[in-house]
């Protein structure tokens, strides 16, 4: 290890802000018209030289505020420092001290609502790249196979069941296995990953990335078993009973909502879910050479203004089409990461904002080939601090389309939940799950990631699956969940 | 990797399959239904359960070879191995004594009523089975299906085996006697479709296998979505069996056409990309109904 990886909060180098004032670095792309025909990466990441100018933008701030914005609490002044003077594999190391996948939270956190919003430099200018430099330290370790190799504890002789391999499962089982635990992942589908292969595209997240997330997990001696469908194929008694001491519940929250607007099951319309599955997972985007098809439609309408209906609309435009976005609010509102929204608006996806479908019109053979949108004014901000959208009446006109992708949110699977006995759920049908211990109403059950949460985001996820790992570690010894100390902070917690 | 234990044809198109897959075979209920995928690059394809051994851990599935997968499934038999079969999926059908029960099966419809039929007899029921098909050499299972009614009906549209009628004639007569408690309808969705109306104005509770297209078959796509009783359900979670008097069957036919020319043109692609499948259906060809009794079918395994 390098001398500045040991350079520790206490004793690092406070920058005055002296030097002339940087612009951000902007991130290499591959070009708008290019990049809207083919499924590569839209970004390509910083070189060396740019990463190190990037970094030393950083202020290395005492008290970083950046900090306090990420979920996870990385010490971020600490790997920018040691990226600046030219030590990237002090970085990664940095890294994952507390993130199991920078290769993943560099490319899909939603930074800018996170720590960049909060670090100091975004009061007078542009706030440190922190994302893009998560991302040349992991893609640096990539290119170099530097990977270290963390220490495993020696063996415990106890076994612990995850189900679900998404971003929870996968650092809940990883973490497990470091301290000794002999960990199993059951996954529903044929590959591991979650929506982090099913949902996000190979432009924003390549799945070899995904790929050599899972094959890290199973080098710590995690088995996962694909094709078990947990509740249908074992239920979570049977897993208890005969061959786990204890269960990680992270089967994420993938059951798609639809509007309830006429014509939503004509053919052509898809859920998101089911849309990006056939695009992403099952590679239809590469039919016929895969097997499965997708209608790729010359028109698309996608409804939402999320992520996943960015990912939709991106997906849409590759496979050829011409996308209207159908959303309800102002781009302010949008819910989806600021540099998706402008990557979609580069590539031509055309927003029709302030707009809501009424229904969804088909022709005789049972297609769509019109959505009817209701235009839409701001009014009283709701619960949520958002101005809600009142229709306009008498506004209503018709977009004609042939595909409609409906990205409107998702709730909980019921099909686990449904078949184990003595779990306490909300009414939304989400698992309940202390909130410091992630355990269950269920003795030596413990739940985390969107099952719990709803819809969230993959570094809650993943630092979901680290609480749920100490938990579980903590019950497996007999000790009390949580140790004397978190009690007192958390009662001493506003 | 799923090995295939043998491989039955009964017709040019519809072959049996055993595949040993001892998880699913543990937990299998009538009524379930597995997916599988052929490769990494195939499509995930559902298929109703036909039959299951728990103690040699394996499954039965019958499967009429219509698009790319299911001609490629075709060509393999005991040695190959598939690499994914999921399940078992879905709700497993509710085995009750009602009294006496129609277990109608159509096509290879006639291969998931089997279990079906079986549980209801076990559970008590006086088991009538209709057995539907165009013509003698598509039918099969005869004999397992007499071991396990009381009383067998075989119909064929041309006459050249059993009654000449459509599975709907002798439904109805039945219904007349009054005697119906329970009808079990499986097949292609028109079939279904008629027997729900032949049934519908006696009364009798009508239960149908919904086959709609599948993607992940646990409720994370809603591809396979149907309207029942004019709501939106799944069916690989809620279903596959639906009361059929309330399901809107034009809609589910509609949505099973929805990938029609994609279907054919990843045919196309196949079949010139395959010649090997020349060889299975020659092979197939030469097959015949009589080979799939209970003995031919452990024989060959
Ligand atoms: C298209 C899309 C784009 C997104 N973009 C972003 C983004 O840019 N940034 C961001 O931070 N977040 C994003 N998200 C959200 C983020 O991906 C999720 O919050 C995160 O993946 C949740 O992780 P998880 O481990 O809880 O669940 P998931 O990732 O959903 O994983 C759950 C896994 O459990 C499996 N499973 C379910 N039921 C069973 C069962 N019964 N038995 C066995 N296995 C089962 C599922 O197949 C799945 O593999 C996006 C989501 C989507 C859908
Ligand atoms: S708040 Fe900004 S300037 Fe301060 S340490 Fe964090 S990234 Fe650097
Ligand atoms: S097949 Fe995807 S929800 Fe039923």
């Amino acid at each position: 290890m390098s001398e500045a990886t040991k350079t520790g909060h206490g004793n690092r180098p406070q920058r005055q802000p002296k030097r002339p004032k940087l612009p951000r670095t902007a991130m290499p792309c591959q070009p708008a018209e290019r990049r809207a025909t083919n499924f590569e990466e839209v970004t390509t990441g910083y070189d060396d030289e740019m990463a190190v100018i990037e970094a030393s933008r950083c202020l290395l701030c005492k008290k970083p505020k950046c900090v306090d914005g990420c979920p996870v609490g990385i010490d971020i002044p600490a790997f920018v420092r040691l990226i600046e003077v030219g030590d990237p594999a002090g970085a990664i190391v940095k890294l994952k001290e507390t993130t199991s996948f920078p290769a993943v939270c560099g490319r899909v956190c939603p930074q800018e609502e996170q720590c960049e919003a909060l670090c100091v430099l975004g009061n007078k200018q542009e706030p440190v790249a922190i994302g893009r430099l998560e991302r040349y330290a992991s893609d640096w370790e990539t290119a170099h196979g530097a990977s270290v190799r963390p220490r495993t504890a020696p063996k415990q002789g106890k076994s612990v069941g995850v189900v679900g391999s998404g971003p929870a499962g996968l650092t809940c089982a990883g973490e497990l296995a470091k301290m000794g635990y002999d960990v199993t992942i059951y996954e529903a589908l044929h590959k591991p990953g979650g929506v982090l292969v099913y949902g996000i595209p190979e432009f924003r997240l390549p799945q070899a990335i995904v790929a050599r997330e899972c094959e890290y997990v199973e080098s710590l001696g995690v088995q996962i078993k694909t094709d078990y469908v947990i509740g249908r194929t074992l239920t979570v008694d049977q897993m208890l009973a005969d061959c786990h001491d204890a269960i990680f519940l992270a089967n994420g929250a993938g059951l798609p909502s639809f509007m309830d607007i006429p014509g939503e099951n004509l053919n052509g319309v898809y859920s998101a879910n089911e849309f990006l599955t056939r695009s992403n997972l099952m590679k239809a985007y590469r039919f016929p050479e895969y097997d499965t098809p997708i209608a790729v439609g010359r028109r698309v309408a996608v409804i939402g203004g999320g992520n996943v209906a960015m990912d939709s609309a991106r997906t849409a435009l590759r496979l050829g089409a011409e996308v209207h976005l159908i959303y309800r609010r102002t781009r302010d509102e949008m819910p989806a990461r600021s540099e998706e929204i402008d990557h979609a608006l580069e590539e031509g996806i055309v927003f029709d904002l302030l707009s809501n479908p009424t229904q969804i019109i088909g022709d005789a053979d049972g297609w769509v080939n019109a959505i009817e949108v209701i235009d839409m004014e701001l009014g009283e901000p709701d619960a949520s601090g958002r101005r809600r959208p009142v229709p306009l009446e008498g506004s209503e006109r018709r977009i004609p389309v042939d595909v409609v992708i409906v990205s409107v949110g998702t709730n909980a699977n019921p099909l686990l939940t449904r078949n184990t006995t003595g779990l306490d759920l909300t009414n939304r049908g989400n698992i309940i799950a202390d909130e410091h211990t992630l355990a269950t109403s269920k003795e030596g059950v413990f739940a985390g990631g969107d099952i719990v949460t709803g819809a969230a985001t993959v570094i809650l996820a993943m630092g979901a699956g680290k609480t749920g790992a100490r938990s579980i570690d903590r019950f497996l010894q007999g000790r009390p969940l949580l140790t004397d100390q978190e009690e007192e902070a958390i009662a001493a917690a506003p | 990797m799923y090995k295939i234990l043998g491989r039955v044809d009964y017709s040019a198109d519809v072959f049996m399959q055993v595949i040993e897959a001892p998880a699913v075979a543990a937990a299998c209920q009538p009524g379930q239904f597995i997916i599988l995928m052929i490769h990494q690059e195939g499509e995930r394809i559902p298929l109703t359960i036909a039959d299951y051994d728990r103690e040699s851990g394996t499954i039965t599935i019958v499967v009429q070879a219509v698009g790319t997968s299911t001609r490629h499934l075709q060509t393999l038999g005991k040695g190959d191995s598939i690499s994914n079969f999921i399940g078992p999926l879905g709700m497993p059908s509710e085995i009750e004594n009602v009294g006496t029960v129609v277990c109608a099966g159509g096509g290879v419809g006639m291969a998931p009523i089997y279990p079906i039929a079986r549980a209801l007899k076990e559970a008590g029921n006086k088991v009538i089975a209709i057995m539907a098909a165009r013509n003698e050499s598509l039918l099969f299972w005869e004999d397992k299906m007499r071991e396990v009614s009381d009383e067998l009906i075989v119909t064929t549209d041309n006459g050249s085996r059993g009654r000449k009628s459509l599975v709907t004639e002798p439904l109805k007569e039945l219904c007349e006697t009054g005697d119906v408690n329970l009808v079990y309808a499986i097949g292609p969705g028109v079939m279904m479709k008629f027997c729900a109306r032949t049934t519908e104005p006696y009364g009798i509770k009508t239960f149908v296998s919904l086959n709609s297209i599948m993607v992940d078959g646990t409720g994370m796509c809603g591809g396979c979505r149907v309207s029942v009783g004019g709501e939106t359900r799944f069916v690989c979670v809620d279903g596959p069996e639906f009361d059929g008097h309330q399901v809107d069957f034009d809609l589910l036919m509609s949505r099973q056409r929805q990938y029609r020319s994609q279907e054919k043109e990843s045919l196309d692609t196949y079949l010139s990309k395959a010649a090997v499948t020349k060889v299975a259906l020659a092979n197939s060809a030469a097959s015949n109904a009589a080979a799939c009794s209970a003995a031919a079918v452990a024989a060959h395994v």
